[in-house]
């Protein structure tokens, strides 16, 4: 299964779930999840089923100001 | 309510334009907008907010003006270092436009009674620099149904998001991010570049406009990511947790 995440194309075996496919690339929270421009709440990145061709992005948060 | 001859000439590029006219600049003229954070970003959203002819403005910051605040706090003079943030900005602010009022509190965010304070405001922009003070405001707009335009700035990358919690199923600032810790990343740690301040506080001004004026602002329930060495904009749809422990119905 091919997605992209930040842009970068991966490439996986296994179907997964966001979670684990964002924790595999190396993601470190805190951060926010969108796929395909969709934010996805933090309660579901473990049951959310990643699709071929899906586009990920890991958003770190911004506090400063 | 009427705009004076002298009002008539100051906006007159603002009642030149369809979206505003003088229908927009009366309901500006009428509106309240709380600034939370007289920093980088609140700098030139109040500068914008004032130079427009918002009527009331309340600029909120315990702290004081430092030298290495200058870089990017537009706001501030040489001279003013050691003078408090929210009277100086108060005072500079009134000096542009003597047609509105601003009112400077020099407390915390959490120490002035905000939640009274919102109640019959248009709307806050949080331009705050830490993640208790983007809880409390979140929670408190949340509470008090008062919209909430969201600035924030790091290194080179802006962030803005726009809420508008009179719409039930909107999400708050606690769906994006849930788990914010205060030990984050901070200006004074991690660096910013000058200009994406006044990119992101800009911004905030100009949804505030947009949602004053129009009642909509384009970006609401949207998260709006800036990359200035990139100079790129991605835009993500943002949606409620339905978990949220601020908006859920659950709670």
């Amino acid at each position: 299964m091919k997605v992209t995440i930040n842009g970068k194309p991966v490439e996986f075996t296994q179907a997964q779930s966001l979670l684990s496919l964002v924790e595999s690339f190396g993601a470190q929270p805190p951060y926010a999840l969108a796929v395909n421009g969709q934010f996805i709440p933090k309660s579901q990145h473990a049951s959310y089923a990643v699709n071929t061709g899906d586009s990920i992005d890991v958003l770190s948060p911004v506090q400063g100001g | 309510m009427q705009l004076s001859a002298q009002e008539q000439l100051r906006y007159s590029r603002h009642l030149l334009l369809d979206k505003i006219g003088e229908q927009g600049q009366l309901k500006l003229k009428q509106s309240h907008v709380v600034i939370v954070g007289a920093g980088g970003l609140g700098c030139p959203a109040a500068l914008y907010l004032a130079a427009s002819g918002v009527g009331k403005l309340t600029i909120i910051d315990p702290d004081k003006i430092e030298l290495s605040n200058l870089q990017r706090q537009i706001i501030y003079k040489t001279n003013h270092i050691k003078r408090t943030k929210a009277q100086t900005a108060a005072n500079q602010l009134q000096a542009l436009n003597p047609e509105i009022q601003v009112d400077a509190l020099e407390k915390t965010v959490e120490g002035c009674e905000f939640d009274t304070l919102i109640k019959s405001a248009a709307m806050v922009l949080d331009c705050t620099d830490n993640a208790s003070s983007r809880y409390f405001i979140n929670q408190a707009c949340f509470n008090q149904q008062t919209a909430l335009i969201s600035g924030a700035a790091i290194r080179g990358e802006g962030q803005l998001m726009v809420f508008d919690f009179t719409n039930q199923a909107a999400p708050c600032y606690q769906c994006i991010y849930p788990d914010l810790q205060d030990e984050n990343l901070n200006c004074s740690n991690a660096g910013v570049l000058a200009p994406v301040l006044g990119i992101i506080g800009s911004m905030q001004a100009q949804e505030a406009i947009k949602l004053i004026t129009q009642g909509k602002s384009s970006q609401q329930n949207k998260l709006l990511c800036y990359d200035a060495w990139q100079m790129t904009f991605h835009q993500f749809n943002l949606n409620a947790d339905e978990n949220c422990t601020v908006c859920s119905s659950k709670n």
